[in-house]
């Protein structure tokens, strides 16, 4: 008997809830359907991967229980993948130029180390979204947990954008080095907490954070500057609030009604003074 | 202005009556010790000792002597420590400093000495026979099974994970070194001499520039946690992938390369913003457990098609619990890197302060793996002052499968250890971005005396293999009782599972 890795191919058989086989898949033109029900990551993962490679454009995956890396390395665009259940983590890490949306929640890691593409969550999502993320657009209905938006950075052309539609934990936005990061407070589960934990910002280099309400001072990190949003800050808000609202079924105007908060970094160097040379 | 209690820690000697007032070593300073009115005059304070001007000098007219400015001795309080204080009494900042650690911690691979065959058990002359130093980096599976091969011999049997692994002709790769940390030039010899010796080297955290992409075949890319220029394509285009979690010149600290060095070229490798600081700092901001580790590890995987993912760490305290746990996680191999390995930048008390040396960790690291029975699943890298071939066979045989060298590979590129990295103003154009020192490294020329160095520890490790009376080197690896210490206290030999010479 031939003993194998788990990690390279997995027995069939029943581990951790999940099985090792290939999903069941129906197709309709290029649209599919994946049957995730207890399907291990890996073969959900290798079939949403065939079937692009098979010319598929819209993939459905139904029955999803806490499946990790949903998109993860995904490097094709005008494919659309639709999530039915609870994405696990890390969906859409790595992904460049994927468009991905969950009707559910997701766990953490949503866009982590992304570089292009577009994830809606009609849910809830956990920590450590958008985590180094460069391109593309997260949006997130409701609440989010800890180091939300943690090193974002923009580079040339591309500007990553994330929208968070309730209320974040601490380190929202910690060493961010670009792109553009919102909070709204709206969709909550908590109306008691604050919109947003202790060291919002901290570190902050690049970029810019949005916030609907205010912060205090002593929540955000020594490095920002804390300002009411101004009329040029909302022309370059504007239009992803709108694109956020149309991709939830929500109301632009209702979410613009309220004023802004503009937190931004005062330097792009906070650290070059603390080093001597020897 | 305050006058600085720092006096000059060199003086520069030129001997006018040589010297042709051609201002070669005006050019060649980076530093800008030397101003001109109709010959050259040294600025004592701003040299580094780097030697540049000297090698450069048509008329070898110029000497740098150690300023011999005499301190009342006081063996409590070195002249270094001293001026530690008055410097930050200066400046109120964090000494900042590169390369490895130069104080003097004991040499523990100096104290251990190679066994050699004798009457009985013949030694095997290298010059005839074949010495394989061929090796693979990767996990290796617990069994194997074999199929008839059709013409009346055996092959593997179905999918063992070992196609996956990476093939080194020697047992030596190239550190990781970061594009804005050393220049282009530099990571073009690294990778050209990586491809002409069957290695690998690395790109550190800098991300990986479109000219080394015809040498991705023989690239280690790293993600760090800064994810600095980490993208599909990155993942897709590396022979393997590298988490980089420690460093041992700066266990428990981050990178930070300074705007100013972060030029077009750099932001556009690194995929970050010009002018802005790069700060990666030591955690992963998705990483706080074995578990978060082993999730990194296997987004990896799922997105580069099941590539080898390895994990760097510093050799630290209770180093072998923690490399267990990193195996356990899925990691391919383990780089352990000791506390007297260089780095671009540092907090000078983390780099001489913290860490443990990597004879130790390795030893440790290996038993520990040997004895929960994992030690298949993952291979060793070693690394941390390789300084010779000698340290490479110890490492082996202590339990490396593979060294690592990164400060030899850049005194093999010109680097004097002056220990200045970190300004950015290296005057032998490696680690710098300026343009008019960055030329003076012909990528060729680099690549050249790289591929030198590798043969010769190559050829060297074949010799002492010879002695050995073994023919591979994957006979000499935790082969420890090929090893002898010679005045290592006890409680080490016994981490170290060497006996002392004599037995």
């Amino acid at each position: 008997m031939m003993m194998k890795p788990a990690s390279v191919a997995p027995p069939a058989g029943v581990i951790e809830g999940y099985r090792y086989v290939a999903p069941s898949i129906e197709r309709n033109g290029d649209a599919v359907t994946i049957d995730a029900t207890g399907v291990y990551y890996q073969q959900l993962n290798d079939a949403v991967r065939d079937q692009i490679a098979a010319g598929a454009k819209t993939i459905t995956l139904s029955g999803v229980n806490g499946q990790r890396y949903i998109g993860c390395g995904l490097r094709v665009s005008g494919v659309k993948v639709e999530v039915q259940g609870c994405a696990g983590n890390d969906m859409a890490m790595f992904g460049d130029g994927t468009e991905i949306e969950v009707f559910g929640n997701a766990q953490d890691g949503v866009g982590n180390t992304m570089s292009n593409g577009r994830v809606v969550v009609h849910g809830d999502a956990g920590d450590v979204l958008g985590y180094g993320m460069r391109g593309g657009r997260v949006y997130i209905k409701g609440d989010v947990g800890y180091r939300v938006g943690i090193h974002m950075k923009a580079y040339e052309k591309l500007v990553p954008v994330l929208v968070c539609g309730g209320k974040a934990r601490d380190f929202f936005g910690e060493y961010m080095a670009g792109g553009m990061l919102v909070l709204l407070g709206m969709n909550t589960r908590d109306e008691a907490q604050p919109i947003a934990g202790s060291f919002l910002g901290a570190g902050m280099h690049g970029g810019v954070i949005y916030v609907r309400g205010t912060v205090e001072p002593w929540q955000c990190g020594a490095e920002v500057g804390i300002t009411e949003a101004s009329e040029e800050d909302l022309a370059e808000l504007r239009p992803v609030i709108e694109d956020y609202a149309t991709a939830m079924g929500m109301d632009a105007a209702e979410i613009l009604a309220r004023p802004f908060t503009r937190i931004a970094p005062m330097s792009h160097r906070p650290y070059a003074k603390l080093y001597a040379s020897m | 202005m305050q006058q600085t209690f720092v006096q000059p820690e060199f003086r520069v000697k030129i001997d006018y009556d040589k010297c042709h007032k051609c201002g070669r070593c005006v050019q060649q300073c980076g530093w800008g010790v030397y101003d001109f009115n109709e010959r050259p005059i040294p600025h004592d304070e701003k040299c580094r000792a780097c030697h540049r001007c000297v090698t450069y000098c048509p008329a070898h007219c110029i000497t740098i002597e150690k300023n011999t400015l005499a301190f009342r001795d006081n063996d409590n309080w070195s002249t270094d420590a001293r001026k530690a204080v008055w410097k930050q009494a200066e400046t109120g900042g964090v000494l900042l400093t590169s390369m490895g650690n130069p104080r003097p911690y004991e040499r523990i691979f100096d104290k251990l000495v190679l066994d050699a065959c004798q009457v009985t058990n013949p030694s095997i002359d290298p010059l005839r026979e074949p010495m394989e130093l061929r090796t693979y980096l990767g996990r290796k599976s617990d069994s194997v099974a074999v199929e008839p091969n059709g013409t009346g011999g055996f092959k593997l049997a179905g999918s063992t994970g070992l196609e996956r692994n990476v093939k080194l002709d020697t047992p030596i790769i190239f550190a990781p070194m970061s594009y804005g940390s050393v220049s282009l030039n530099v990571h073009r010899s690294l990778a050209m001499a990586a491809e002409r010796c069957g290695i690998l080297m690395n790109t550190g955290e800098g991300g990986l520039h479109e000219d080394l992409y015809p040498y991705q075949d023989n690239v280690i890319v790293q993600v760090a946690s800064g994810r600095f220029g980490v993208s599909p394509e990155y993942l897709q285009r590396g022979a393997a992938i590298e988490i980089k979690i420690g460093q041992g010149a700066k266990p428990g600290i981050g990178g930070h390369l300074p705007g100013e060095k972060i030029d077009r070229e750099v932001s556009s490798t690194r995929m970050i913003p010009q002018g802005s600081d790069a700060i990666s700092p030591a955690p992963h901001h998705d990483i706080y457990s074995i578990e978060d580790l082993r999730q990194l590890i296997y987004a990896l995987k799922e997105a580069s098609g099941y590539k080898t993912v390895g994990v760097k760490i510093a050799a630290v305290h209770n180093v072998a619990a923690i490399a267990s746990g990193i195996v356990r996680a899925g990691a391919d191999y383990i780089y352990l890197d000791g506390f007297k390995g260089g780095t671009g930048a540092a907090p000078q008390v983390i780099r001489d302060h913290i860490g443990i040396p990597i004879e130790i960790a390795l030893a440790a690291v290996d038993q520990r793996l040997r004895d929960e029975g994992i030690r298949n699943q993952t291979s060793i890298i070693a690394a941390g002052s390789i300084r010779s071939s000698a340290d490479a066979a110890k490492a082996i045989a202590l339990g490396a499968d593979v060294v690592a060298i990164g400060t030899a590979t850049l005194l093999a590129l010109g680097c004097h250890l002056c220990q200045s990295c970190h300004t950015g103003k290296c005057s032998w154009g490696i680690t710098t971005q300026k343009p008019e020192l960055t030329r003076r490294i012909d990528p060729e020329w680099g690549a050249e005396r790289l591929t030198n160095l590798i043969h010769a520890w190559s050829h060297e490790l074949q010799e002492i293999l010879g002695a050995l009376g073994v023919n591979a080197v994957e006979s000499l690896r935790g082969s420890r009782e090929r090893l002898r210490s010679v005045g290592l206290d006890e409680q080490t030999c016994r981490i170290l599972g060497v006996k002392p010479a004599g037995l």
